[in-house]
């Protein structure tokens, strides 16, 4: 299977990304994928239209993109963490 | 992690205001008048809140962690200001839907990954209501003291 991309992205680039960047480094790790993690500001995210797999974002995405969006503020929050991860869990296995 | 700047003195405790953007300009001037950001920091906070809101539901106090570009951090700082009255800020990644936020934390960083530790540390908090609610009813020695074991800073 080819190595997903998938581009993390917050407003700033360096706050909520960073933890977000993190979590699914770990859900990577945990379920034995391999997958090419970008951590950008959200402005950015057109650089990677044509390479990524998954966009997952703290801020609103309001561009349509070839590929899924997830919304990742449960990642700060806890709040219906566990159905955020199985969403992108499902989009890494595809 | 001790490179992250946090005394008493960026903690606002009982803060009466009227709004997040009188909130914030309070916070960020703090900030400012302490050498800690440029003063372009001031606007650009407010101004980034408008478009990247960050205002954080948890299971107890809503939350908020504005923050803005690292070109106009000076010195890694955090601030916390815990609000008499909420005012009403963005939800994170929501088109028009607000909340009431009764504590925030100001985050003026640089890099990225440098803070990992830290930012982890405050969503434990967020996820804890118990910490949340020791933070509106304590004093500033206290929440200083509390807070810069949580955060290891």
């Amino acid at each position: 299977m080819k190595k997903k991309q998938v581009l993390v992205a917050c407003g700033a680039g360096i706050a909520t990304s960073t933890i977000v960047n993190k979590a699914i480094e770990e859900i990577c790790k945990e379920n034995n994928i391999e997958c090419d993690i970008v951590q950008i500001k959200i402005t950015e995210v057109g650089s990677y239209v044509d390479t990524a797999d998954l966009l997952v974002s703290t801020t609103i995405v309001q561009k349509e993109y070839p590929f899924p969006v997830i919304n990742a503020r449960a990642f700060l929050t806890g709040i219906g963490l566990d159905e955020v991860k199985k969403k992108i869990l499902e989009q890494l296995k595809r | 992690m001790c490179e992250i700047y946090f005394d008493e003195s960026l903690i606002l405790k009982d803060i009466d205001v009227n709004s997040r953007e009188e909130l914030l300009r309070t916070m960020a001037t703090n900030l400012f008048r302490k050498g800690l950001v440029k003063k372009s920091f001031i606007e650009a906070v407010i101004e980034r809140e408008k478009t990247f809101a960050t205002g954080l539901p948890t299971n107890s106090v809503s939350v908020a962690i504005p923050h803005t570009d690292s070109e106009h951090v000076n010195k890694k700082a955090i601030s916390v200001a815990v609000l008499k009255e909420p005012v009403n800020f963005g939800v994170m990644g929501e088109m028009n839907v607000e909340i009431p936020v009764q504590i925030v934390f100001m985050l003026a960083i640089d890099k990225k990954d440098s803070h990992l530790v830290l930012l982890q540390k405050l969503m434990e908090i967020f996820r804890n209501a118990e910490e949340l609610q020791f933070l509106i009813e304590e004093n500033k020695t206290n929440i200083k003291k509390r807070l810069a074991n949580h955060l290891q800073i």
